[in-house]
C-alpha cells in the first residue's frame, strides 16, 4: 500500500533542483560576514540567491530579507512595523486584519494587543472567507492616522480562497498605510508579484514551495525598517541579525525558481486533478459540503476543503491514515487537541460543521492515482466515521 | 485483533500497548484529553491531561511504532465524571470517580467510538486479569497478581459486553517487572512516578477545589459540627463536602471529648449540613445497602458468601451479599470502618469480580451490644 500525500499546504516534498542547489553548498565553509576568499564564496551564493528570489518576486534584491521561516518573517512584519510607525507616530495604535488569518498572524496581533496596547481589529470575511472589503474601508475611515498597518493573507491555508490583495493595498495606501500580505500559501500555486500587488511587506517560506524547512524571506520595502526582533551582527540591513545559511537559502532561491517556472504547467494541471477529487467525492458523498470559494480562480489551485456532515474530521483523518492517506483536518492543534477551525467558524459555519471537515492539499508529485485512492477509501471512512460520529451524547441542559 | 490501546502518558499504559502490539495486535494509540483547559509544561503540575502527559504518550507511541492520536473527550468527561462528582459531594456523599470514568468514559465513549470505526476492543493499563469465557461466554475479571497494585475495584462496574470488548495485557505481572520491561523496551516513562489522587484535582486539595466548584450546588455555608450521642453542638464547619465518614483529620473541635479519646465522622446530613462526630467504635458497621447494581457477567440471583471491598485499595471483608432486584444487601461478616454512602462495594467471589453498586446506607453496629 504506497503511501497518498496530500497535505502540500503543510509541506511538500523538496523539489530535485533545490535539493542539488542545498546539498552543493553542504560542504563548503564561509561566514558570508567574513572578509575572506571563502567567506566572500558563501555571501556570493546568498546574494545570487536573494536575486534570483526578488526576480521572482517583483522585488529589488535589497527588499530581500531572509528569515527561519514563515512566523518569523510574520512576526517580523507584524510586530517591527507595528513599532516602527507607532514611534514615529504616537497616534498609530491600531491594526487592521481579517480573522482567518494564519496563527503566525493572528498570534503576534493578540500579544501586540495584550502587551503594547494594540487596538487589533479583525475584520469580517464573507462565507467563503473573502475579507469584506466595505468592512476594511470603513474600519480605515474611522480614523486613517489611527492605523499602523493592514495585515493580509494572499490566500487561506485551510480552505485556499484567495483575498483581494490589490484592493486591500489601494484602499490602504489612499491614506499611505502599509500594507503586509501572508503569501506562505500562494506562492507557487498563484501569480504573487510584490511590485503589481504594490505591497509594502510579503511573507514567504521555503518549505511550501520544495524548499528547505527552516528558512524563508520577509520582503520588506527599503523604506521601512521593522523593528528587529533579533539583535545581534547586524546582518540583513540590521533587521534580522544571525549568521546566513548559505545551503538553506540556496535550496530556497532554487525552489521558488524552479516552482515559478513550472507554476503555469504544474497549476492547471493540480487543479484538473483537484476538480475530479472533488466531484468525486461529492458523487460518493452527496452531502459533502466544499469549502471555501468554489469559483477556480478565487481559490488557491491545489485546495480541497470539505465538510462531511455527521462525521468527525479527526475520525476521518484517522481511518484514511491507516489506509496510508495523508490528510488534514486543517486546524490548530496545542496539545494535539484538536480545536474547531477559527477559519470556518468566521465563514459562518457553526462548531460541529467546523469540526466535520477534511482539508486534500495537493501538490508537485500528486497524481491521478493518488485521487483514485481517496476515492476508493472516502466512502467506506465516512460510513465509519458517521456510525462514530452518532454516538456524541447531547449535552446537559443547561440549569 | 484492530485494536486503540489508552495511553496516559504513564508507564503502565505504554507497557500495555507494547504488549498488546507484541501479542500480535493491530494496536493505534490514543490518548485522551480530558481535561478542557490543559495545562502547560510553564505551569509545572503534575496530574493528568497535561501537555507533558500528551508528550509522552506520543514518544511511547513512537518507540512502540504504533499511529497515535489524540481523542478529545473533555466535554464527555466533564459531563459524566466532573458533573456527577460534584453532584454527589454536594449530596453528602464520596464518590470514587475513577469508577465511573471507567464505565462511562473507557469503556463506553472510547470503546463504542472504536467500535464503530472499525477496532475491536480497547488495552488500558490497569492491574487486572481476563479469563477467555468458554464457548462465546464473557471473559471473567479476576484480581491482578500483584495485589498491591490489583485495580479490578475500579473495573466493577464493567458489564459483559464492556468486558468483551476490554484487554488488560498487566494483570499477570507485578508494578516492579513492568517497570524494568518499560526500560527494556526503551520506554522513557520507565521511571515515572505513579499517578495518585484525583486526576483533574491536580493540586492534590480536594477540599479547595470543591469549594471553588461547588458554587451554589451544596451547603457550602458551613453548619454544625453535632456530637452523635448528646446532640451538642460541639462546633462550626464551612462546608460539608470537607468531611467524609470515618475522617478524623480537620475537625478543629475546640474541646476534647469527655472521655479524651478522638473523635470521627459518623455521618454527613447535607441538607441541614449537619456534620456528626463520635468515637471510634461508633464507626463500626455490619451491613450495608447498595443500588444501581452492575454485574461483570451473569447478574447475582441469590445470595452470595464471599468478599466485598469498600475502597480503592482497601481491604477485603467477607460477607454475604443478597441481590433484591436493583438494591444489594451486604451482611459483613466482621464489622468494618470508615463506610461512606456513594462509595462503591464490589463483590467478589474469590479473585473473581462478580459486579458492583454504590453505597446508599450502612448499619451502624450497636454500641456496647456486643
Amino acid at each position: 500500500m504506497d503511501a497518498v500525500y496530500l497535505d502540500h499546504a503543510a509541506t511538500t516534498p523538496m523539489l530535485p533542483e533545490a535539493v542539488a542547489a542545498l546539498t552543493a553548498q553542504l560542504t563548503r565553509t564561509g561566514n558570508a560576514s567574513s572578509l575572506h576568499a571563502p567567506g566572500r564564496a558563501s555571501r556570493r551564493v546568498v546574494e545570487e540567491s536573494r536575486e534570483a528570489i526578488a526576480a521572482v518576486l517583483g522585488c529589488r534584491p535589497s527588499d530581500v530579507v531572509l528569515t527561519s521561516g514563515g512566523t518569523e518573517s510574520d512576526n517580523l512584519a507584524v510586530k517591527g512595523l507595528f513599532w516602527q510607525r507607532r514611534a514615529e507616530d504616537p497616534r498609530r495604535t491600531r491594526v487592521l486584519s481579517t480573522a482567518v488569518e494564519h496563527h503566525a498572524v493572528l498570534d503576534p496581533l493578540h500579544w501586540l494587543a495584550e502587551h503594547e496596547g494594540a487596538d487589533v481589529r479583525l475584520l469580517p470575511v464573507d462565507g467563503v472567507g473573502r475579507l469584506r472589503l466595505d468592512a476594511l474601508a470603513a474600519a480605515i475611515d474611522e480614523d486613517p492616522a489611527a492605523v499602523a498597518l493592514v495585515s493580509v493573507m494572499a490566500a487561506n491555508n485551510e480552505i485556499g480562497t484567495l483575498q483581494p490583495v490589490p484592493e486591500v493595498v489601494a484602499l490602504a495606501h489612499a491614506h499611505g498605510i502599509p500594507v503586509h500580505v501572508d503569501a506562505v500559501q500562494a506562492l507557487g500555486q498563484v501569480p504573487v508579484d510584490v511590485t503589481a500587488w504594490g505591497v509594502d511587506a510579503l511573507t514567504v517560506t521555503g518549505h511550501k514551495v520544495g524548499g528547505p524547512y527552516g528558512v524563508g524571506a520577509l520582503v520588506v520595502d527599503r523604506a521601512l525598517a521593522p523593528v528587529p526582533l533579533l539583535h545581534g551582527g547586524g546582518q540583513e540591513r540590521d533587521v534580522r541579525s544571525g549568521t546566513l545559511d548559505p545551503p538553506g537559502v540556496a535550496g530556497f532561491a532554487a525552489a521558488v525558481t524552479a516552482a515559478h517556472e513550472r507554476r503555469p504547467a504544474y497549476a492547471a494541471q493540480v487543479a484538473r486533478l483537484r476538480d475530479d477529487l472533488v466531484s468525486g467525492i461529492r458523487a460518493l458523498v452527496p452531502d459533502a459540503v466544499l469549502n471555501g470559494d468554489p469559483a477556480a480562480q478565487g481559490r488557491l489551485p491545489n485546495n480541497a476543503h470539505l465538510s462531511f456532515p455527521g462525521c468527525e474530521g479527526d475520525s476521518l483523518l484517522m481511518l484514511l491514515d491507516a489506509r496510508g492517506i495523508a490528510c488534514s483536518t486543517g486546524s490548530a492543534c496545542s496539545a494535539g487537541v484538536p480545536q474547531p477551525s477559527h477559519v470556518l467558524l468566521a465563514t459562518g459555519a457553526d462548531e460541529t460543521t467546523a469540526r466535520s471537515s477534511l482539508r486534500f492539499s495537493l501538490g508537485h508529485t500528486s497524481t491521478e492515482r493518488d485521487v483514485a485512492r481517496v476515492l476508493v477509501e472516502i466512502g467506506p471512512a465516512v460510513e465509519r466515521a458517521r456510525a462514530a460520529g452518532a454516538l456524541a451524547t447531547p449535552r446537559r441542559v443547561a440549569g | 485483533m484492530r485494536v486503540v490501546a489508552a495511553m496516559s502518558g504513564g508507564v503502565d499504559s505504554a507497557v500495555a500497548a507494547a504488549r498488546a502490539k507484541e501479542a500480535g495486535h493491530d494496536v493505534t494509540g490514543i490518548h485522551l484529553a480530558l481535561s478542557r483547559n490543559p495545562r502547560s509544561y510553564r505551569s509545572g503540575a503534575r496530574g493528568c491531561c497535561t501537555i507533558e502527559d500528551a508528550n509522552d504518550a506520543r514518544r511511547a507511541a513512537d518507540v512502540i511504532d504504533i499511529p497515535f492520536y489524540v481523542w478529545d473527550l473533555s466535554e464527555r468527561f466533564h459531563e459524566d465524571v466532573v458533573e456527577d462528582f460534584l453532584d454527589e459531594y454536594a449530596a453528602g456523599r464520596t464518590p470514587n470517580p475513577c469508577l465511573r470514568c471507567n464505565e462511562k468514559i473507557k469503556f463506553a465513549a472510547v470503546l463504542d467510538r472504536a467500535l464503530a470505526l472499525g477496532f475491536e476492543g480497547v488495552v488500558t493499563g490497569h492491574y487486572a486479569r481476563l479469563v477467555p469465557g468458554a464457548d462465546g461466554e464473557p471473559p471473567a475479571l479476576h484480581r491482578a497478581v500483584d495485589a498491591g497494585k490489583d485495580q479490578s475495584y475500579v473495573l466493577g462496574v464493567l458489564t459483559a459486553d464492556q468486558l468483551r470488548g476490554a484487554l488488560f495485557p498487566l494483570g499477570g505481572t507485578t508494578k516492579d517487572e513492568v517497570r524494568v520491561e518499560a526500560a527494556r523496551r526503551g520506554l522513557s516513562v520507565a521511571q515515572k512516578p505513579d499517578s495518585h489522587d484525583i486526576c483533574f484535582i491536580a493540586d492534590g486539595d480536594p477540599g479547595g477545589w470543591l469549594s471553588e466548584k461547588l458554587g451554589d450546588r451544596a451547603p457550602n455555608e458551613g453548619g454544625p459540627i453535632v456530637d452523635d450521642v448528646t446532640g451538642e453542638e460541639l462546633g462550626r464547619h464551612d462546608g460539608t463536602y470537607r468531611f467524609t465518614v470515618g475522617q478524623r483529620r480537620g475537625l478543629r473541635i475546640g474541646r476534647p471529648a469527655p472521655d479524651g479519646r478522638p473523635r470521627f465522622v459518623l455521618d454527613i446530613e447535607p441538607v441541614s449540613a449537619t456534620v456528626r462526630v463520635g468515637p471510634r467504635e461508633a464507626l463500626g458497621v455490619d451491613g450495608l445497602e447498595a443500588v444501581a447494581p452492575r454485574w461483570c457477567g451473569a447478574p447475582l440471583t441469590a445470595p452470595l458468601t464471599g468478599t466485598v471491598q469498600l475502597r480503592a485499595h482497601g481491604e477485603e471483608h467477607s460477607a454475604t451479599v443478597h441481590p433484591d432486584g436493583e438494591r444489594v444487601l451486604v451482611d459483613l461478616h466482621e464489622p468494618a470502618a470508615g463506610i461512606a454512602p456513594g462509595q462503591a462495594v464490589v463483590v467478589y467471589d474469590g479473585t473473581r469480580v462478580v459486579g458492583s453498586a454504590t453505597i446508599t446506607s450502612t448499619r451502624r453496629v450497636e454500641v456496647g451490644a456486643r
